[in-house]
């Protein structure tokens, strides 16, 4: 059966129905297209890619602008907790696809532990981003700061306002992801997801691997620019 | 009408297992360690490139087997190309903007 038989067998059906079976029973029918939920959710992910790329476009036409400033700017960039922010998303994004996993083969326990892994590795990519924001604003590296204004003429304010802008909106998601996983966990626990139904985790999942995404991007772009 | 909703989870058996995750996982992985490694050598105006194609090979592996797209069918696939392209035109005419 095709997807597209299927999303139109239900549109005569908008809410939910119930009715008795052959043998009598009480059946109720459900509306439900996880096709169209999916859907749905990529052109809410567009959104977030034109978002993003926006500013991917603003980051290419100042670096192309002020190559040294940016040269100079990434210099004061550790590679290293970049580095590890990226395995730990990366990794991030392996427990949610074997959160989901999980929940096909029913196990509803484990399901909730590798979400539960995934909002841990989210939360230490934020101590992680923490520690190095607080790093940057100790060394008066900051949009506007006395340094940048003084000793750095050549775009590394760009730079820096960028590099803010950039992971700092990518650590706004991190935080979502985390709050929209959180309310996944107690729908498993409650069985509103469960074997049959979770294309709800399905969808966090496409949210949490978006993120993971742009910040294969942001590493590169920031990071490793020495 | 009830059993419909089983049936069809059931044509959407997972494709892919823990295994299969795990390696991809494992080469994401290899892939960031190299793009650091590489990003030692100074390789001039090329440094940005060799770094853009690699993030690019770890973009395709996320969205072909974590995001499913792989998977998906042509409809799904061609919401998502749309919206690659029309990024990758805002760069393009940017690109020629800029560096024209």
């Amino acid at each position: 059966m095709s997807t597209l038989e299927h999303a139109s067998e239900h549109h005569h059906d908008n809410s939910a129905a119930h009715g008795y079976g052959d043998n009598n029973e009480l059946y109720v029918h459900e509306f439900r297209d996880d096709y169209g939920s999916k859907l749905g959710m990529w052109f809410f992910l567009f959104t977030e890619v034109l978002l993003f790329g926006g500013l991917f476009v603003a980051y290419f036409f100042f670096r192309v602008n002020s190559p040294e400033g940016f040269q100079n700017a990434a210099a004061h960039l550790d590679i290293m907790p970049g580095a590890i922010n990226t395995v730990i998303l990366l990794t991030s994004s392996l427990t949610m696809a074997y959160a989901i996993v999980s929940i096909q083969r029913g196990k509803k326990v484990l399901s909730n532990w590798y979400l539960g892994a995934t909002i841990a590795f989210g939360f230490w990519f934020l101590i992680n981003k923490y520690f190095e924001w607080s790093h940057k604003i100790h060394l008066d590296l900051y949009p506007g700061s006395e340094r940048i204004l003084n000793e750095m003429p050549d775009g590394e304010g760009v730079f820096f306002t960028l590099y803010y802008m950039m992971t700092g909106l990518h650590t706004l998601h991190v935080i979502v992801g985390m709050i929209v996983i959180a309310f996944i966990m107690v729908s498993v626990s409650t069985e509103n997801i469960n074997k049959n139904r979770y294309i709800k985790m399905e969808n966090a999942g496409l949210y949490w691997h978006l993120v993971d995404l742009i910040w294969i991007f942001l590493f590169p772009l920031f990071y490793l620019l020495h | 009408m009830s059993t419909n909703n089983t049936e069809h989870i059931e044509e959407h058996e997972p494709h892919n297992g823990f295994g299969n995750y795990f390696v991809i996982w494992l080469t994401l992985i290899a892939l960031t360690a190299l793009t650091v490694g590489v990003a030692g050598f100074d390789l001039g105006m090329y440094t940005i490139v060799v770094a853009l194609l690699i993030a690019s090979v770890k973009a395709m592996m996320v969205i072909n087997v974590f995001m499913h797209v792989k998977y998906d069918d042509a409809l799904m696939k061609a919401v998502i190309a749309a919206c690659a392209s029309v990024l990758i035109i805002i760069l393009i005419f940017l690109g020629t903007d800029v560096l024209g």
